[in-house]
């Protein structure tokens, strides 16, 4: 391909990604997900082990614990799969996609620049999730759930998997994307889409693998391959004519 | 990066032809949008490219902005071959302003601009964007959300944005469609100061009228080129030159009036057609029409036989015929054949 042989112009990805998030800070669907969805995602979680008494045996600390953290995962998978999922039909029904389509952007510009826009917000608004959680624990939570909480390897998994999972609920709702016509059905089956990768956090949260260092930088790296062969199947999705043609009845 | 061939707003444009197509053909499966297309545009014209919905003026469009590939044939635009390693350096060159306009609605008419300039690398951002809003008269309105918008002020962002990064050519799928006279008025002012600036526009259009009034030549299309000229050009080929001749009473024996006149090829005489120009209904006029070889010696020897033959000449006009004349004679002739 040789729109990944010649370099990128960070100019119209800047451009872009500055473009995406003007457009969906005034989108109240999408304005409403990325500000209400994770607050409850944080929130329930906080409130559950608020109530586990102090003498909760280690087993059920752990299950708890593990519940809540994949809870606080869900903010990373679904987010971006809203936003993402509405990237490609979003613009297509607005008809946008055909004049950006003529300017000299790249297809990879493009996704990099969408998938970006739909990053980095994520981002931020998950560790922020993830940060006030932690506080709020390490503040009111008895001991020995704030020790099982603030565990090196749950920790390291918790900072990982976010833009891991982040990165697969975005290639799979711009892939869903671009073979739509409708926004609503591509974002439903883009929240849907996003949730498998949290079986193998929830393999770590549950203690079905013991949390190491090891075991989460394993799980870590899995979720990058994965990310990245998803990012390759999109790249060949995307496809100017396809694009513009793509999904719509003629 | 500074970029060449930029810069058409100046005397010095390209050599050579701006859009050459050759044997140009898209399908869509089984559907054929247009086929076997060739033509070229030159740098400096304003071209118009007629044809009735379905035609695949739009298509040519898209093809030749680099949005579709071709199925066959081959086309030059903007001085490069298209070709999918071309695609980024011909849409550099160019700009194409779509069927509509494809504004965010909920971002701002400077913030649309914006996002275009990023995505065209351009220099001295606010400077082009005021430069192109002023052009378009819609610097006051810069701040507006996009959804606030008329239908006519969009299509005017629209070409604001087209006009963005100075192109060489600049594609108008009809830029007119759905506007008012005076918002059309305004559209065609605009084309007209683009091509005084050397700017190479190709129009597609349903107003005839509009083509003919701004375009330097038109092809007509219905799948394939039916024809392609001036317009003037166009009327000639198409239609034989007349003369209406209306005489207050009938002639005794026209055959004898008519016959053998230089620079008259025949003559037949003019069914009754009140709203037809020149018309001859009416109480006891009569109306002759005489297809010529030459208008000129024709005209003043037609006068004389008819003033010679005792009759009261009341008009004697030249056909004038319209590119909606040439229009619709071609279309009709494609829906003949289909019916067949
Ligand atoms: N993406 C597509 N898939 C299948 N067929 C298509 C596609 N785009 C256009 N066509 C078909 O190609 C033909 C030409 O369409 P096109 O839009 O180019 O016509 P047009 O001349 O622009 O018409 P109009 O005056 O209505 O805008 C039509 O039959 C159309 O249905
Ligand atoms: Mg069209």
């Amino acid at each position: 391909m040789n729109a990944l042989q010649s370099p990128l112009s960070w100019t119209r990805i800047r451009a872009l990604i500055r473009k995406e998030v003007n457009d969906y800070r005034r989108n109240r669907f999408i304005a409403v997900t990325m500000a209400v969805l994770p607050v409850v995602f944080m929130i329930s979680p906080v409130i559950t082990i608020f109530k586990l008494p102090a003498d909760a045996p280690a087993s059920r600390i752990d299950t708890v614990v593990g519940l809540s953290l994949l809870y606080l995962m869900l903010i990373p998978a679904l987010v971006p799969a809203v936003v993402a999922s509405y990237a490609v039909v979003g613009e297509r029904e607005q008809g946008t996609l055909e004049p950006v389509l003529t300017t000299p952007v790249r297809p990879t510009e493009f996704l990099l620049g969408k998938a970006l826009a739909a990053l980095l917000p994520t981002l931020l608004i998950s560790y922020l999730m993830y940060g006030v959680f932690l506080a709020a624990v390490g503040a009111f939570a008895h001991e020995n759930v704030v020790h099982d909480i603030f565990q090196a390897p749950r920790i390291l998994a918790q900072l990982l998997f976010t833009p891991l999972l982040a990165g697969w609920s975005i290639w799979v709702g711009i892939a869903i994307s671009t073979r739509s016509s409708d926004v609503r059905v591509a974002q439903q089956l883009s929240s849907f889409a996003s949730l498998p990768p949290l079986a193998v956090a929830a393999l770590v949260g549950f203690d079905v693998i013991k949390p190491t260092l090891t075991v989460a930088l394993g799980l870590g790296l899995a979720l990058l391959v994965i990310d990245v062969l998803a990012w390759r199947v999109v790249s060949t999705l995307f496809h100017r004519e396809r694009l513009l043609t793509g999904g719509v009845k003629a | 990066m500074k970029r060449d061939g930029a810069t058409t707003r100046t005397a010095a444009a390209p050599t050579g032809p701006a859009i050459v197509v050759d044997g140009l053909t898209k399908r869509f499966g089984e559907r054929t949008a247009f086929a076997d297309v060739s033509f070229d545009v030159a740098y400096g014209e304003v071209f118009g490219f007629l044809g009735p919905n379905g035609a695949g003026k739009t298509t040519t469009v898209r093809t030749l902005g680099t949005l579709l590939a071709p199925t066959s044939g081959n086309a030059t635009v903007a001085g490069l071959p298209l070709t999918e390693a071309n695609g980024v350096e011909i849409r550099r060159r160019i700009a194409v302003m779509p069927e509509s306009p494809g504004l965010y609605l909920r971002l701002s008419v400077a913030e649309n601009l914006e996002f275009f300039a990023g995505l065209y690398e351009l220099d001295d951002r606010r400077g082009r964007i005021e430069r192109a809003l002023r052009a378009v008269n819609l610097l006051d309105r810069a701040g507006d959300p996009c959804r606030a918008l008329s239908k006519g002020l969009r299509q005017r962002v629209g070409l604001a944005r087209a006009l963005l990064s100075d192109p060489q050519i600049l594609f108008l799928d009809e830029p007119t469609s759905g506007l008012d006279p005076l918002a059309a008025r305004d559209v065609h002012g605009l084309i007209d100061g683009l091509r005084r600036q050397g700017v190479t526009i190709f129009l597609t259009t349903h107003r005839l009228a509009e083509a003919e009034a701004l375009c330097d030549r038109v092809g007509i299309m219905n799948t394939t080129l039916r024809t392609i000229g001036r317009p003037d050009e166009l009327r000639e080929q198409l239609f034989a030159k007349t003369l209406q001749i209306t005489t207050r009473t009938p002639l005794d024996d026209p055959d004898a009036v008519f016959a053998g006149l230089p620079g008259v090829e025949g003559w037949h005489a003019r069914t009754a057609d009140p709203g037809g120009p020149g018309g001859a209904g009416g109480a006891g006029g009569a109306g002759y029409v005489l297809t010529l070889s030459d208008a000129e010696l024709a005209a003043p020897a037609a006068a004389r036989a008819v003033v010679g033959a005792g009759a009261d000449l009341l008009a004697l006009s030249p056909s004038h015929h319209s590119l909606e004349d040439v229009y619709l004679q071609l279309i009709d002739e494609d829906v003949e054949a289909r019916t067949r």
